[in-house]
């Protein structure tokens, strides 16, 4: 561990700030923190900034609970897309990656986060009442569950597939199977089993 | 057990957590070195070759390396990955629920093999059971017992009496059964039917296939529910957070109001 006593108090406390972020340790806290240290005025400044904006600018989607600086966010907000179907996420970032793909035109919503039973962490602690109000309002046809191919991610999926069953719409899973550039050969049981049930006409 | 620098072992993944940018904690429980935690890297690039071999709830023979806080998987082969429980999510939860008992009642690198063996054949069983909740009962009763948790069933534990065939009291601060005479030696006791006392007794001493011959009607199954609940608490000293899922789950859907 370091010693924070002999360093001054300024450098100590940032060091403090950076070990709390997710991944880094007190070496790497202490390594940034004396980069920054030597970082131009300027820029430690700009820095600063784009921190605060972030926290002062920045908000959820009051319609998909996505981040967003204007509310509705520019998905909502856009009316070429199509609103009927709605992709259901983990995090704001997996918009992002179905977003690359450029082969989507619907909307999501956002649950931040997945239910893990063994942390506590339940459908109360999800942005599901949020989707439930949001499709009995709005005309949605499909609901695509797009959270990740792990048992939590599933579950969540099951759990939502069970709580809109009785609304009428369609809902749907993303395949799950080979991921492209991957050998058969050390594909596990379950990824193996799941390409196999999802197979198509060739 | 000391452990050489890089280990092969049995193991079934307890529970996961994320670790950084593309890794993950894993807690695992193994045959003959008890509870570990390690760690999976790069687990959660969808091209990473441990994959799935890692899953949550996944029985597999794994490679381990020491490391200088946690072991690293260098390698996972998955010996059973119990898929049909994965698409049922009650059974899902369960076994979640099984796993994070096995999690908070053990310490690290200690070895408890008749835990792991239980916990194993239970999560194979909860798959094709059709009385769930009395698997369940069995494995808290047997877990405790191995643990050294055995609830007195026999004897009143104030005044040793054995017990008469009527109805008893359970006290969890007190480990075991109280005599309706004695029921106030201890605080918070429950009552505990006949019935209840007797299918204790028979899930403790028996492995599963013979006590899955017993029958628990709705009544009863929720009366051994509350009582063996009360006792884990206690020992814990905190909620089992994965019962709050399980009730979740058993309540009548709520949402569409
Ligand atoms: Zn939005
Ligand atoms: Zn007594």
């Amino acid at each position: 561990m370091l010693n924070f006593q002999s360093t001054p108090e300024p450098i100590s406390r940032l060091i403090e700030e950076f070990n709390k972020l997710p991944g880094i340790g007190p070496k790497s806290a202490a390594r940034l923190t004396y980069y920054l240290l030597r970082m131009p005025e300027g820029d430690a400044r700009a820095l600063a900034e784009a921190v605060l904006a972030v926290k002062e600018n920045v908000m959820l989607c009051s319609v998909c609970q996505n981040i967003t600086v204007a509310d509705p966010c520019s998905i909502c907000n856009n009316t070429q897309r199509d609103h009927s179907i709605t992709c259901i996420v983990e995090e704001p970032l997996d918009i992002l990656a179905i977003e690359r793909t450029r082969k989507y035109s619907g909307v999501y919503h956002v649950l931040h986060g997945v239910i893990s039973p063994a942390d506590g962490i339940g459908p109360d602690d999800l942005k599901i009442k949020e989707l439930l109000t949001r499709i009995q309002n709005d005309d949605v046809k499909e609901i695509i569950l797009a959270t990740n191919p792990n048992l939590e991610g599933e579950a969540t999926a099951m759990y939502i597939q069970r709580l809109i069953a009785p609304l009428g719409i369609r809902v749907t899973r993303l395949a799950r199977g080979l991921p492209a550039g991957g050998d058969l050969e050390y594909a596990d049981e379950i990824t193996l089993t799941r390409a196999l049930e999802g197979r198509q006409e060739f | 057990m000391a452990k050489p620098r890089v280990y092969k072992t049995e193991a079934i993944v307890l529970k996961r957590s994320n670790l950084g940018e593309a890794d993950k904690i894993l807690v695992i429980y193994t045959p003959n070195l008890g509870k570990i935690r390690a760690v999976a890297k790069g687990v959660r690039r969808s091209k990473s070759k441990l994959g799935g071999n890692v899953e949550t709830l996944i029985h597999s023979s794994m490679m381990l390396a020491q490391g200088r806080n946690l072991d690293i998987i260098t390698q996972s082969q998955t010996i059973d990955s119990f898929l049909p429980l994965r698409s049922d999510l009650w059974r899902t939860s369960c076994a979640l629920y099984t796993a994070e008992l096995v999690d908070r009642f053990t310490e690290e690198h200690i070895e408890n093999y008749p835990v792991y063996r239980l916990l194993l054949d239970t999560i194979k069983n909860i798959i094709e059971e059709e009385d769930v909740n009395r698997l369940l009962r069995h494995f808290e009763i047997r877990l405790l017992g191995y643990l050294g948790y055995k609830p007195e069933l026999k004897t009143c534990i104030h005044c040793k009496k054995a017990l008469e065939p009527v109805e008893n009291y359970f006290s969890a601060s007190g480990g075991g059964t109280l005599c309706p005479a004695c029921r106030l030696a201890e605080p918070a006791v429950r009552p505990l039917s006949l019935n209840a006392l007797k299918v204790m007794r028979l899930l403790q001493q028996s492995s599963y296939q013979q006590a899955s011959r017993v029958k628990l009607n709705e009544g009863l199954s929720k009366e051994l529910e509350a009582i063996m609940r009360s006792y884990i608490t206690y020992i814990l000293e905190r909620e089992v957070k994965s019962v709050q899922f399980l009730d979740e789950l058993r309540r009548p859907q709520n949402y569409q109001s």
